[in-house]
C-alpha cells in the first residue's frame, strides 16, 4: 500500500525532527548546568574564543567594511531623488545598528567559527577522543562543549559591534570623502536619528540571541555527528545551513517584537 | 600557540569590541549628545500635535534642549498633553510659547519653546500655557482652497458693477 507507506513515512520523520529537538534542548539544558568549569577554568573559554572570535576578526572588519561602502552608496543614490542625502549617516547607522550588524556578523560567524567547532568536536568523536575523557571520568560537556559554548556567546555581541562601526566608517568613506555629502549634517543626523536603547541595545540583545543559537546548533551537530568523515562532513553543512536559516527567522521574530513601528 | 600571546590577542579583541560598543553610543548614537540624569519635565496641551512622536526633539532658538517623553489624549479636555523633559541648565519663565513645528518642508516635527517676558520661572511639572498646534497639511490645502473658491467671485462682482 502505497498510501500507508507514504503516511508512515512522513511519521517517521515528524517524530525524528521532534526526537532531534527534544535531544538538542536536552544537550543545551547539560550545557547550562555543566558551564561553571567554563569560568573556573576561564583559561579554557579564553582559548576557545581565541579560535571562534580573534580569528572571525578578520573577515568581520573586511565585511563590515565593505557592507558599509555599498550602503553608502546605494543610500545615496536613493536619498538624493528625494533631495535629502543629508539622511544619509542615518540610514546607514540605523540599517547597520538594528539589522545588518547582528545578522551579517551572526552568519558570517556562523560559517567561519560554527563550522569549524561543528569539525572539531564531530571528529573529536570520531577519534574517540570524547569517550576517552568519559573514561577519565571528565564531563566532555563542561570541559569541552562549555568552554566552546561561553567563547561563542561572548564573542558574537563583540563581534557585531565591530562590524557596525567598520560598517558606519565604511559608509562614511564612501558617502562624506568620496560622494562629498555634508560632514556636519551627517554625523548630526546620524545621532538624532540613532537612540542607544531603542536601536544599540536591541541589536545588541539581537547579536546575544544569535550568539547563543549558532554557538548551541554548531555544538550539538558536532557532538551527535556520526564517527565517520561522511557524517563530519554532513553535519559541518547542517550548522551552516541550520544556524543561517535560524538566524534569519528569529531575527524577524525579534524585529518583530522590538520594533513594532508604533 | 604560545599562553601570553593568546591571551594578549583576546584582550586585544575584547578591548576592541568594547571600543566599539562606545563609538556606537557616543559617535553613531545619542548617548553623548544628552545627558538625561538632569532634567525637568514640563506639560503642554495641543489641540493637534499632527506627527509629533515620542523621543522628538525639544528645541529652543534651534538648540536642542530636551525631548517629548510622553503623549497621551487627556480626554476631559480632549486635547493632546504632551510631557517633555527638559535639561536643567535652561530655565523657561510662565510666558513661554510652544509650538509644533517641523524641520525642513517634509522633516520630522519639534516642539520649539520662545520665551516671553514674565519675570517668574516655570517650575518641574508645570504647564506651559500658550500653546499652538501642528499646521496640518489637509487643514492649509482646505483654507487655500477656500481663498481660491472666494476670490474669483469678488473680481466678477466688481466688473459686474462698472
Amino acid at each position: 500500500m502505497p498510501i500507508k507507506k507514504g503516511i508512515s513515512g512522513l511519521g517517521r520523520r515528524t517524530i525524528n525532527a521532534v526526537w532531534r529537538l527534544g535531544v538538542a534542548a536536552r544537550f543545551f539544558a547539560l550545557t547550562l548546568l555543566y558551564s561553571a568549569t567554563a569560568f573556573r577554568r576561564f583559561r579554557l573559554t579564553s582559548r576557545e574564543m581565541f579560535y571562534t572570535g580573534v580569528m572571525s576578526l578578520i573577515i568581520i572588519l573586511v565585511a563590515g567594511m565593505f557592507v558599509g561602502m555599498v550602503l553608502g552608496f546605494q543610500g545615496y543614490e536613493t536619498l538624493k531623488r528625494y533631495g535629502s542625502e543629508s539622511a544619509l549617516g542615518s540610514l546607514v547607522a540605523l540599517s547597520l545598528v538594528r539589522e545588518l550588524g547582528p545578522v551579517l556578523a551572526a552568519l558570517l560567524f556562523a560559517s567561519r567559527a560554527g563550522s569549524a567547532m561543528t569539525a572539531e568536536i564531530g571528529l573529536m568523536r570520531a577519534t574517540e577522543q570524547i569517550d576517552a575523557l568519559e573514561l577519565m571520568a571528565v564531563n566532555p560537556i563542561a570541559r569541552v562543549v562549555g568552554p566552546r559554548f561561553w567563547a561563542g556567546v561572548i564573542s558574537m555581541p563583540l563581534l557585531a559591534c565591530i562590524f557596525s562601526a567598520m560598517g558606519v566608517f565604511g559608509g562614511y568613506v564612501v558617502g562624506v570623502v568620496a560622494i562629498g555629502v555634508d560632514e556636519g549634517s551627517f554625523w548630526s543626523q546620524m545621532q538624532s536619528a540613532v537612540d542607544f536603547r531603542q536601536d544599540v541595545m536591541n541589536g545588541l540583545i539581537k547579536s546575544l540571541v544569535f550568539g547563543v543559537v549558532v554557538t548551541v546548533i554548531a555544538l550539538y551537530e558536532g557532538f551527535d555527528a556520526p564517527p565517520t568523515a561522511e557524517g563530519v562532513s554532513g553535519a559541518t553543512t547542517r550548522t551552516v545551513v541550520e544556524s543561517s536559516l535560524a538566524v534569519l527567522m528569529l531575527d524577524f521574530v525579534l524585529t518583530a517584537f522590538m520594533f513594532r513601528g508604533d | 600557540m604560545e599562553r601570553t600571546t593568546l591571551d594578549l590577542w583576546v584582550g586585544a579583541f575584547v578591548l576592541a569590541g568594547i571600543a566599539a560598543l562606545g563609538v556606537l553610543a557616543f559617535k553613531v548614537g545619542n548617548l553623548g549628545t544628552y545627558n538625561v540624569s538632569e532634567t525637568y519635565e514640563l506639560t503642554a496641551y495641543f489641540s493637534n500635535i499632527g506627527g509629533l512622536k515620542q523621543q522628538a526633539s525639544v528645541k529652543s532658538a534651534g538648540v536642542l534642549i530636551g525631548r517629548v517623553k510622553q503623549i497621551t489624549l487627556d480626554t476631559g479636555r480632549f486635547e493632546a498633553k504632551v510631557t517633555m523633559t527638559i535639561d536643567k541648565r535652561y530655565q523657561f519663565d510662565q510666558d513661554t510659547y510652544a509650538k509644533i513645528l517641523t524641520s525642513g518642508l517634509l522633516g520630522e516635527q519639534y516642539i520649539g519653546l520662545s520665551v516671553g517676558g514674565e519675570t517668574e520661572m516655570l517650575k518641574p511639572g508645570d504647564t506651559i500655557k500658550h500653546t499652538q498646534s501642528a499646521v496640518v497639511l489637509e487643514d492649509l490645502i482646505g483654507k487655500v482652497i477656500n481663498m481660491l473658491a472666494d476670490k474669483p467671485a469678488q473680481p466678477k462682482e466688481a466688473t459686474g458693477k462698472n
